[in-house]
């Protein structure tokens, strides 16, 4: 699969447009269909994609597995961040209203992070389940 | 979607069971976009037809890939699942009508999410974010818990094998 001109060429072609269309998802999920699990999803089978093109080590030089493994711990924390940021600001836990002057402002900021939190722990999981399926029959080989 | 899962149940070749569930899942897809519910869709479209049919092909490598017969007739689990679905069919016919405005469902709590006091168009990002922030934060840590002993049960394997091949 790694000499196949055509398969290569199109992932090449359509890689971006599948990145760049899980970013979409993710930031406009507050007006149309979507958010952080979807585009976390998407985010990580666009990756994957390249994985299976272009094999799992051109992979994991790109997205190297100490920041998959960070992703997975770092989405989780972020959503608990903005709980606390809640209750820093005087609010309760996970209450956005106090996030900005304005509450309708807060409510949009709460969940803008916490979809954020979602999307990376959830490409992070993702990947981190292809890498560790991936690698494990190149070992017993 | 009755066609392919028939299919299924016949077919003895894996790749073949893969690629099956591959089209049932897309299947599956286009039933939740004609329900309205495009969120979910799209999970489904990405995760159940994208990369669980991924993995089960990277399965698929380290195993044969036909199925062993089974010893015996399986009468005992035929019967029991047969029996949940009529159970279930019996309940389905219990419920309100699709999309009655009266059902139970649509006066309870969401005549307040639909007032959208947070101001979010999608209702959906606004309840699973907003309204229902503590289970989505659930969520989340049951995703990470995944990957978490993902890592615990496969990392381990690789290390003995580097041992294995550390002192011959």
């Amino acid at each position: 699969m790694m000499h196949d001109l055509v398969l290569r060429v199109v992932a090449k072609l359509l890689i971006p447009f599948i990145l760049l269309f899980a970013l979409y998802v993710q930031f406009h999920g507050d007006f149309g269909p979507g958010g952080g699990f979807q585009a976390g999803t998407i985010f990580a089978a666009g990756i994957i994609f390249y994985g299976l093109i272009f094999g799992v080590d051109h992979t994991r030089s790109v997205v190297p597995d100490c920041v998959v493994e960070t992703m997975l711990a770092a989405g989780v924390l972020i959503y608990a961040g903005v709980g606390v940021a809640g209750l820093l600001l005087g609010g309760n836990y996970l209450d956005y209203f106090v996030l900005d002057h304005n509450p309708v402002h807060g409510q949009h900021r709460g969940i803008f992070w916490v979809e954020i939190g979602v999307f990376v722990t959830v490409a992070g999981v993702m990947l981190k389940i292809f890498y560790m399926f991936a690698s494990r029959g190149r070992t017993e080989e | 979607m009755a066609l392919s899962v028939l299919v299924l149940m016949r077919e003895r070749n894996l790749f073949a069971a893969v690629v099956l569930f591959g089209i049932y899942s897309f299947l599956m897809a286009t039933v939740l976009v004609a329900l309205d519910a495009v969120d979910v869709a799209m999970t489904e479209a990405a995760v159940g037809a994208g990369i669980s049919t991924v993995l089960l092909l990277g399965a698929l490598l380290l195993c044969k890939s036909e199925e062993a017969k089974p010893a015996h007739r399986p009468w005992l689990p035929l019967t029991v699942a047969i029996s949940t679905g009529a159970l279930l069919v019996y309940g389905a016919f219990g419920l309100p009508d699709f999309s009655d405005p009266q059902a139970p469902i649509h006066r309870h709590v969401a005549p307040r999410y639909m007032q959208n006091e947070v101001d979010v168009p999608n209702v959906v990002t606004a309840v699973l974010a907003s309204f229902r922030g503590y289970d989505t934060l659930g969520e989340t840590t049951v995703v990470f818990t995944a990957g978490a002993g993902i890592i615990a049960l496969l990392r381990r394997r690789k290390k003995v094998i580097v041992e294995h091949e550390g002192n011959p």
